[in-house]
């Protein structure tokens, strides 16, 4: 196919992204709307937040299930420590964040010093930090006031809303980590040839338990601009989100064997996603037909793919 | 004093004994050939010099100073490197990247260590053009190269560390003939130089036209170490296979016994 594609994939799903605005905003005179392409960018963090980290964590050639369940952890721990405890939200977020991180490093560690797959190790990972936040706040939720998040939530810079900042500083940080910084090497070697990666000297074990980590902070910090979009906590947020976010992963073009991949493609493919969603709901189809669509557009963009590197 | 000096190195995986006390040594500026069969233990031995593995007893010493090899980085600084089968390449990732996998070079920006792109791209281009390896760009992932290009890159990874001793694990397996050449041409450049290297091969052709000496494994002990002028093909092939001298070392009671394949 075409050579640009090729050499920067990330050219590739952009083209894809703007003829499904193109057509969404043919179908619908709403789409391509100030209110709604914000409220678009609002929808797309905490997806965006969750795939950011498991794209680190697929081109290692990892995966983690437990995103979700970590984000409704946080979200309950944060909601608690202001709303029981009566802690600023200065000091409960970052702790709800450092929860995140802990628990993404549990994963990384049990996966490194059990050799258990990735898969059992989060799978179980994501009943552990569900059943916590249902344990924490006995299946309530808990409502929240708070000044810091209502801004994070409904306010504005820029014209823009918070919540995306949060998501392109988070995008930055990986981008950069990624592709100038020797981790980044480090993580698409480990993706590609585990072997070749332990004989040229990189502390695999160690890499592993970081990039876990690191997906728990990014499932923390979309916790942060989740609790400040419902203003509560309910420990039953967010269910299923981790197959979401695997999805505008892969929708990005990040392979599931490992060593290929891009954190720019993964913020579109989120994108994606949220157009589809998004359009559907404006055009008035029903949300049972959703599931339907984002599941086609998966296979279709893995196939896709396929063809193109052919 | 010899360059390298391993003595009584073993090491067991499970309840197979891979090296059972083995003793070996390389002078400077001499290639040393390593051979034996399939499960000899030539790979566990290489694998103990560049501290991939740990092993069970035995002592390694270079220049006369113990070593603690435990990772590969341990067997950099102290001037060994490997260049292992072509496992040893991240196929994906470009040629570059894979030259300096695990030891990029990086910049600190505010702390921050930042790649140095630039020059890692330099450095590959200048590495590469003194080994005669031609590769069009060297930001190609190399699973799109041939055999000698990606040999090309396991060489100008182990020339970058500048290291006193390197091992080849199997350098010329599934190389074209004019590639096995740039090979060769390369090892000797390298004894000139006053630098070490030992040489893992199959083929004894191979090891007859390019070492000084040969050492032969045999389930995991060193059955003989021989001039590689003082020797001939059929002999090497008689301590590797344990037929050679079966008759004197075994009695006659086990003369009869078939050589093991």
């Amino acid at each position: 196919m075409l050579k640009w594609t090729r050499e920067r994939p990330v050219l590739w799903i952009l083209a894809v992204m703007l003829i499904l605005g193109a057509i969404l905003s043919f179908l619908s005179p709403f789409f391509l709307t100030v209110p709604n392409l914000t409220n678009l960018l609002k929808q797309v963090s905490i997806l965006g937040l969750l795939a950011a980290g498991q794209t680190l964590v697929i081109i290692s050639r990892g995966i983690d299930l437990s995103v979700a369940s970590i984000l409704a952890l946080c979200a309950v721990v944060m909601g608690g420590l202001m709303s029981q405890m009566g802690l600023p939200p200065g000091v409960a977020l970052p702790v709800g964040i450092a929860l995140g991180g802990l628990v993404g490093a549990i994963n990384g560690l049990v996966i490194v010093k059990t050799g258990i797959p990735p898969f059992i190790a989060t799978l179980g990972m994501m009943g552990i930090a569900r059943g916590l936040a249902l344990v924490y706040t006995q299946g309530v939720s808990f409502q929240l006031s708070s000044p810091t998040l209502i801004w994070i939530g409904e306010g504005t810079f820029l014209g823009l809303p918070i919540p995306i900042y949060i998501v392109l500083l988070v995008y930055a940080v990986l981008y950069l980590l990624l592709n100038h910084n020797s981790f980044g090497r480090n993580v698409y070697a480990i993706g590609d040839n585990e072997e070749a990666s332990l004989l040229a000297g990189i502390n695999v074990d160690r890499h592993k338990i970081l990039l876990y980590t690191i997906s728990g902070v990014c499932a923390g910090i979309a916790a942060v601009v989740l609790i400040s979009r419902l203003s509560s906590a309910p420990p039953n947020v967010a269910q299923a989100a981790e197959l979401q976010a695997i999805a505008a992963v892969i929708i990005g073009g990040t392979s599931f064997s490992g060593g290929i991949g891009t954190v720019e493609s993964t913020l579109i493919g989120a994108m994606i996603m949220t157009m589809i969603t998004n359009g559907l709901n404006i055009l008035g189809v029903s949300s049972f037909w959703q599931q339907v669509f984002v599941g086609v557009i998966i296979i279709l963009a893995v196939w896709l793919d396929k063809l193109k590197g052919r | 004093m010899a360059l390298l000096e391993a003595t009584g190195i073993a090491k067991r995986f499970g309840g197979v004994t891979a090296l059972d006390g083995v003793d070996f040594a390389v002078e400077r500026g001499e290639v040393m050939a390593l051979v034996g069969d399939n499960g000899a233990g030539k790979s566990t031995l290489i694998k103990v010099l560049a501290g991939a593995h740990l092993p069970d007893r035995g002592e390694v010493r270079m220049r006369g100073e113990p070593l603690e090899l435990r990772s590969p980085q341990d067997a950099w600084k102290a001037g060994i490197a490997t260049i292992f089968q072509e496992l040893a390449l991240a196929g994906k990732m470009n040629v570059q990247d894979n030259i300096f996998l695990g030891r990029e070079p990086c910049r600190r920006v505010l702390g921050i260590p930042f790649l140095q792109r630039r020059a890692m791209r330099r450095e590959a281009e200048r590495l590469l053009a003194s080994l005669e390896v031609e590769i069009r760009d060297t930001r190609l992932p190399v699973e799109n190269l041939s055999g000698g290009q990606r040999q090309g890159i396991a060489i100008a990874r182990a020339l970058h560390i500048d290291a006193d001793l390197i091992i080849m694990d199997e350098p010329t397996a599934a190389l074209a003939v004019a590639e096995v050449r740039k090979v060769f041409a390369f090892v000797r450049s390298l004894r000139e130089q006053g630098k070490a290297v030992i040489l893992i091969s199959h083929n004894i052709q191979d090891v007859f036209e390019i070492s000084d000496r040969i050492t032969v494994l045999r389930q995991g002990r060193i059955e003989g170490v021989c001039t590689t002028t003082a020797t001939d093909p059929s002999a090497i092939v008689g301590l590797i296979t344990g037929a050679g001298h079966a008759s004197s070392r075994r009695g006659p009671e086990h003369a009869s016994l078939p050589a093991q394949p």
